[in-house]
């Protein structure tokens, strides 16, 4: 409950040194005890671990963060969509995602064997929300070096256009 | 317990060392600490929080354009104009060389002084922003959705471009006036015979409505007097166009003196609808002339610069009724013209009385041909027939003017450093408060419209000395803001501001923030050099040049291998930003490029020149933290001896 000494001599120095008093001798008598008031930053919880990559664990039932709630994809691919979403995927993604191979972010083939569609145009036209709130997009993100997905600017029908692209690979 | 105890002492002790020491501050006469706090709070915007006006304040001897935050006075931008940026590459990229292009050749400098956003209505719009180049005349046109110039067009047969850039009220036109006479066409001639000989050349650019191209329609070639600034009529005056005079003596030498010599200089009075119609009916001379006008393409993201041959010029003596001299005392600098249109507002610098003229008065004259004699052919009203009334200020050097639309005036005095609040009608002085020190212009958002928001006054000072820490002889400018929202001005806030500001021009956020341009669209790029997509990376060799086709997206070049580059070549890279993402630019620089870096906003094409003088393999690198992998941003183009014969190549990631 008491107030030390030295806590006095900190407010007298104080007082001196903020009205303009002499500062000759402010620096005799005291320190200042950080390690009291530095407060202990709790230790983030690490992930657990998958034995698994998240770019080839199947997650079929996620459907991610986004504006794409439900897709329903017709038995048949639709040619003429799949033809104009690999022209969008030549301009906007091809830069970061290479076919056949992982390249920047991972590559597109057989995707639909493991991710659902919902999240597939999440991913594509909400980037910056998945990979804070999506825990697998936030996995990816890791996994690729925290190289960020970019937000290209899609409307829905575009991504849905190179989702159907993604069908025929 | 006890280190909560602690606390709290310190907290009470700190609380009484601040108390203890009282008013120590030195202080500007700011009467009390609670009032101080009340005006932290008036110009406090909450982090995230947004400004409620944007002032544009023109740069002055940096040539730019500075985009700045009402109350906050936070600057938020830097647009560069008249001047070479090496932050973005304007004036530097090979598309935007020409938006420099003059009749003088490539002049990379210019001095911008009166920035003025368009009007519809006599309102502002906030489609543009005109801002004229002193010293190689120039005006420039900046959009204000992309916050870039668009357009700059010179204006031949002038010089010291400085009754400019004001528009109409319905951006009919944007008018420069030359502050300098000077023979036209210029020739080979003595100075000394510079009376009767020397002219005024005031330019009347039209802009078109829709895209905002401008176009020299005509100009009037005054007598050789000192054009010095103007104002357009408004509302009733709608139509007229008011310029200040000095230098009616026409002297051509130690005008300090010899240009003081005359108790009554002129406002200049243009009719100019009536110009119009005289043009439009085949009236005035073509002159063969030659200067450059200047446009910038958001589509191929490149600027064009035309040489103009041929301006229409009007002797303003063959157009009766259309121009008359209205007589003001002591060398005008300012030209206002309230909201009403009314009043135009005459200060003599050289005075402490401002001359207010009335519209109504000078159009009964005119009609009444009360003339008090003519100067080059051109009618003198009789001054007390124009004079609405003088305001007896007890300032020294009225400078400039402005409105808050509720009835009252502000006006600058440059040597008492004050700004002094007036009534209109009345004559009589409100208020008046210093500023700190020299002030020049003064702004108040929408001040020289017809509806101005009166809230705030910004007052533009020329000398800072003690405002801020010293650094070194050369200090930024300083602004001072004054809440104008009750009966008196209040001081409120300094803020320093970049180059030397001159004039500003204010407007609400809401007319802007939405419709300002977040990116270009990449499906809209029609740069000859884009690189659309990733695949079309490439290198391409036409003898000595060699062009780079390269993208650029968080975080790689494409390619970002480069070899077959030869010591003598040539390399343009032209760099595509395939982001579409809003605040998402990349930069570009190269080892011992002699030029600046590109920064490429998203969906843009910018293009620089290296000319690889010594063999070697040389690193290229984004200059704009991009991404957590910004540093891995990188690539090499090898450079062989110019007698190699290793094959051109790229690649990334093999």
């Amino acid at each position: 409950m008491k107030i030390g000494s030295k806590s006095v001599a900190v407010i007298f120095s104080l007082l001196l040194m903020a009205c303009g008093g002499k500062e000759e001798k402010k620096k005799e008598g005291f320190s200042v005890d950080r390690a009291k008031t530095t407060t202990e930053k709790p230790v983030e919880a690490t992930p657990a671990v998958s034995a698994t990559p998240p770019s080839e664990r199947i997650e079929l039932d996620n459907k991610g963060v986004g504006p794409i709630k439900s897709i329903a994809l017709d038995a048949e691919i639709d040619q003429a969509m799949a033809k104009k979403g690999e022209e969008i995927y030549g301009q906007m993604c091809l830069a970061c995602h290479r076919v056949d191979k992982k390249f920047i972010g991972p590559a597109p083939s057989g995707v639909l064997e493991r991710r659902s569609p919902e999240w597939i145009m999440n991913m594509i036209l909400n980037p910056e929300v998945m990979v804070k709130e999506d825990p697998l997009a936030k996995e990816l993100l890791g996994e690729f070096n925290g190289a960020p997905m970019a937000n290209q600017g899609l409307t829905e029908e575009q991504a849905r256009a190179v989702l159907e692209y993604f069908r025929t690979l | 317990m006890k280190k909560y105890n602690y606390f709290t002492a310190t907290f009470l002790v700190l609380l009484l060392v601040f108390s203890s020491c009282g008013n120590q501050g030195k202080g500007n006469g700011s009467p009390s600490g609670a009032l101080n706090s009340n005006n932290a709070e008036k110009v406090y915007v909450a982090p995230g929080e947004h400004d409620e006006f944007y002032a544009f304040m023109s740069g002055g001897y940096s040539g730019n354009l500075t985009v700045y935050g009402l109350p906050s006075g936070r600057m938020f931008k830097e647009i560069p104009v008249f001047s070479q940026f090496a932050t973005s590459g304007y004036g530097y990229s090979e598309e935007t060389k020409p938006m420099l292009n003059t009749s003088f050749g490539f002049v990379p400098w210019d001095d911008s002084h009166h920035p003025d956003i368009s009007q519809t209505n006599g309102e502002l719009d906030g489609r543009w922003i005109f801002i004229n180049g002193n010293n190689t005349p120039r005006i420039a046109r900046i959009s204000l959705t992309t916050f870039e110039t668009e357009e700059i067009i010179e204006v031949p047969n002038s010089a010291g471009n400085h009754s400019s850039s004001f528009i109409t009220e319905n951006t009919e036109y944007v008018v420069a006036g030359t502050r300098f006479s000077v023979p036209v066409p210029q020739r080979d001639m003595p100075i000394k015979e510079y009376k009767g000989n020397f002219k005024g050349a005031l330019s009347f650019i039209g802009v078109d409505p829709e895209d905002g191209r401008m176009d020299l329609k005509f100009q009037i070639l005054m007598p050789g007097f000192n054009y010095d600034l103007s104002h357009p009529g408004r509302g009733k005056s709608h139509g007229w166009f008011f310029f200040t005079t000095y230098n009616t003596e026409e002297a051509n030498s130690l005008l300090e003196v010899n240009a003081s010599q005359n108790d009554k200089d002129f406002i200049a009075a243009i009719n100019w609808k009536k110009i119009e119609e005289y043009v439009n009916n085949g009236g005035g001379t073509k002159m063969p002339a030659n200067y450059a006008h200047n446009v910038y393409s958001d589509e191929t993201h490149t600027a064009t610069s035309t040489m103009e041959k041929e301006v229409l010029t009007v002797d303003p003596t063959k157009v009766p009724g259309a121009v008359f001299f209205l007589p003001t005392p002591k060398s005008p600098h300012g030209c206002d013209v309230d909201p009403s249109g009314e009043y135009i507002i005459g200060n003599g610098k050289l005075s402490a009385d401002l001359t207010v003229h009335s519209f109504d008065k000078m159009i009964a004259a005119i009609e009444g041909k009360k003339f008090d004699g003519e100067a080059y052919g051109i009618p003198i009203l009789k001054f007390e027939d124009v004079l609405a009334g003088t305001v007896k200020s007890g300032g020294l050097g009225p400078l400039h003017t402005e409105f808050d639309g509720e009835g009252n005036a502000y006006t600058t005095f440059f040597i008492s450093s004050e700004v002094v609040m007036w009534k209109l009608g009345t004559w009589e002085v409100i208020d008046r408060k210093p500023t700190y020190y020299s002030v020049g212009h003064l702004m108040i958002p929408g001040g020289n419209s017809r509806k101005p928001f009166g809230k705030y006054v910004v007052a533009m000072n020329k000398i800072t000395k003690d405002r801020y820490l010293p650094t070194g002889p050369e200090l930024e400018h300083s602004a001072q803001l004054y809440d104008i929202s009750g009966d008196k001005m209040e001081l409120i806030y300094d803020f320093p501001t970049h180059g030397e500001p001159h004039y500003a021009a204010g407007i609400p956020a809401e007319l802007l923030a939405p419709k300002s341009q977040k990116i270009y669209k990449l499906a809209e790029n029609k740069h000859p050099y884009a690189t659309i997509g990733a695949a079309d990376g490439k290198v391409v060799r036409d003898g000595k040049d060699v062009h780079v086709y390269m993208s650029t997206i968080r975080s790689h070049f494409t390619p970002d291998n480069i070899e077959g580059i030869k010591v003598g070549d040539k390399v343009y890279f032209h760099v595509t930003n395939q982001e579409q993402d809003f605040d998402v630019p990349h930069g570009f620089a190269v080892i011992g490029a002699n030029t600046s870096e590109l920064l490429i906003m998203p969906g843009q094409t910018k293009t620089i020149i290296w000319e690889p003088k010594r063999v070697g393999v040389w690193p290229f690198y984004c200059t704009d933290f991009c991404s957590a992998l910004h540093q891995e941003m990188q690539g090499y183009a090898r450079v062989s001896p110019a007698d190699s014969n290793i094959e051109l190549s790229w690649s990334l990631g093999e």
